[in-house]
Parts: structure tokens; sequence; C-alpha cells
């Protein structure tokens, strides 16, 4: 067996095809980042849209995004910035094994990221009571009918997408949080925390780019 | 990131400048800029997403193989949106070539 010099080659973590325990985690991160860029590419997918009809559309993406509750997105933004602080203290408690810490910020992830989504429940049940989902039931005063329906289309398109996500990303850390609790992480093993940390990152990451493009277009003049 | 641990110090020092990255676009938006606007909020998103990326996601720690990984995906994301663009935004060059 090659010598490496990590002294986690022996790791009772490491699984047969790897080297040392080091190659292994490498290679779970790197795996990671690999399905990451396939999320990127999936919601780029979504960017380009918006990116075409806001293009051909400017006014009425404008009168659209002035409908949404800046207050609300906005707190929705705090909220988010600041479950990737916990989360990234959830993985900083895991790589210095203190149990206590990892369960607590996991929660505190957890709790955030449900407020998140309940905010955006607030949210999308004021667009049903507005008659601001396109479909037979849309109301719109102005004339681009048609152009409005197509922002209101990528709106919940996109944020629905992005809370998708959340919701799988809330159901994870609820699972995450028993595994903690039974003491399955510590200095020595916390690659399900590191990817997970990655992933709740990259959501992050969507929701700083649909912020700015959803809410904040047209509020001068 | 194998074995880098990042102080919190930096954790909490990443999630200020956000918050600050963040009342910065929503202010920004309130100025007529014109068509600066869409600019200074995408510039200000690519920062903070930087930021995200580099210490939140411990890329700055990471394998050269993960770099890799990441400008491979950037260059793909570019490709879909800077060649769709080059389509949509040309289009009335050519109608108009053709009267």
């Amino acid at each position: 067996m090659p010598d490496h010099a990590s002294g986690h080659a022996l790791s009772p973590h490491r699984q047969l095809q790897f080297e040392s325990y080091e190659q292994q985690q490498e290679a779970a991160t790197f795996g990671m980042w690999a399905f990451l860029i396939t999320e990127v590419l999936f919601f780029g997918g979504l960017f380009a849209a918006y990116t075409i009809y806001r293009l051909k559309y400017p006014a009425a993406f404008q009168k659209g995004s002035l409908t949404l509750d800046l207050y609300l997105g906005g707190f929705n933004t705090a909220v988010l910035i600041g479950s990737s602080l916990t989360m990234a203290l959830a993985v900083h408690a895991a790589q210095t094994s203190r149990q206590k810490a990892l369960v607590i910020f996991l929660a505190a992830t957890l709790l955030l990221g449900s407020v998140f989504l309940g905010v955006k429940v607030i949210e999308y049940g004021d667009k049903f009571h507005h008659h601001h989902v396109p479909g037979p039931d849309f109301r719109w005063r102005a004339s681009d009918r048609g152009p409005a329906q197509l922002y209101f289309s990528l709106y919940f398109a996109m944020t629905g997408m992005h809370a998708l996500h959340m919701v799988v990303g809330v159901v994870v850390l609820a699972v995450l949080i028993v595994m903690a609790l039974r003491r399955r992480f510590g200095a020595d093993y916390f690659t399900p925390i590191e990817n997970f940390g990655l992933y709740w990152h990259f959501v992050d990451i969507v929701w700083i780019f649909l912020f700015p493009l959803l809410y904040l277009i047209g509020r001068h003049g | 990131m194998s074995g880098h641990i990042v102080s919190r110090k930096v954790y909490f020092a990443i999630f200020l400048s956000l918050m600050v990255l963040t009342a910065a676009t929503v202010a920004a938006a309130f100025v007529n800029l014109g068509a600066l606007n869409v600019l200074v909020a995408l510039t200000i998103a690519v920062a903070k997403a930087t930021l995200v990326a580099l210490y939140f996601m411990n890329l700055r720690y990471s394998e050269r193989l993960t770099w890799v990984m990441v400008a491979a995906g950037v260059t793909w994301l570019g490709l879909l949106i800077g060649l769709t663009l080059s389509d949509i935004l040309t289009r009335s060059w050519i109608a108009g070539a053709l009267g």
C-alpha cells in the first residue's frame, strides 16, 4: 500500500477503492461540485429564457417586478444569507468535533430555511389573491397582458424551482440533524455535512441572482 | 478542501460583506442609471456569488481539479447565455439588411 503523508490513510471511514482518506475526501468534494455544475446549467436555461423575454418586453417586466413585495424579498435574502452563515458554522463545528454546536447550527439552518419557505408561501398567496398567476384567471390592467404573463411565468418557474431545492435541502437537513444527534460526524468524518453545505450555498447563490433580477427592476422612476 | 479549516471570523466577515452588498444592490436599484442599472445589479450579484463560492464553499482552499470543474461550468453558462444573446440581439440587424 502506498505510503501517504495523510495521517488519515488508515481511517476506518476510508472506502477500499481509495488509496487514502484524503483522496476519498477530494473525490467527494469533486463529485459534489460536478453535480452542482449540472445544476448551474439547469438554472442557466431558466436565466437564458428570462434574458430573452426581458430584452423583448422590458416594460412588462418592470411592471411585473413592481408588483412584488420588496420588503419580503429583501427579508428573505437576508434570511438565506444568514442560513448560509449558520451552515458554514455547522461545517466548522463538524470539523472541530463540537457535537452540540453542530446540532445547533444545523437546526438554525433548518429554521432559517423554513422561514424563507414560509415567506415564499405568503408571497405566492398574495400573487393568487391579486390574480397575478398566469392563466385564464390572470388580471392585468395594462395592455401588455401577454408579456406580463411571461414575466409571472418566469417568476413562478424560477422561484418555484429554487423553493423546490430549498424543500429538498430542509428534508436532508432533518436527516443530517438525526445523524448528528447520533454522533455520526466529527473531525475524522464530516463528508455529508460538507457536501450538503456546498449544496445549500449553491441554492443561496441562485437566490443572489434571482433577487435583483426579479424584485429590483424598474424600482427607479 | 480536505484538511483546511476556515476560521469562524472569516465566515462572519463574509456574512457582513454579503449583507452590505445586498443593501447596496437595493439602494442602487432606486437610482436611475439607465442601461447601467442591470449592469450594476449583475456586478454586485457576481461579487456576492464569488464570495459565497470562495469562502462559504471553501473553493479558495480546494483542489485545482475542483477549480477546473468550476471554470468549465462558468464557461458553459457563458456559452449558453452569450450565444443566445448573440442571436437575439442581432436578429434586427439581419431583418434590417433584408429590408
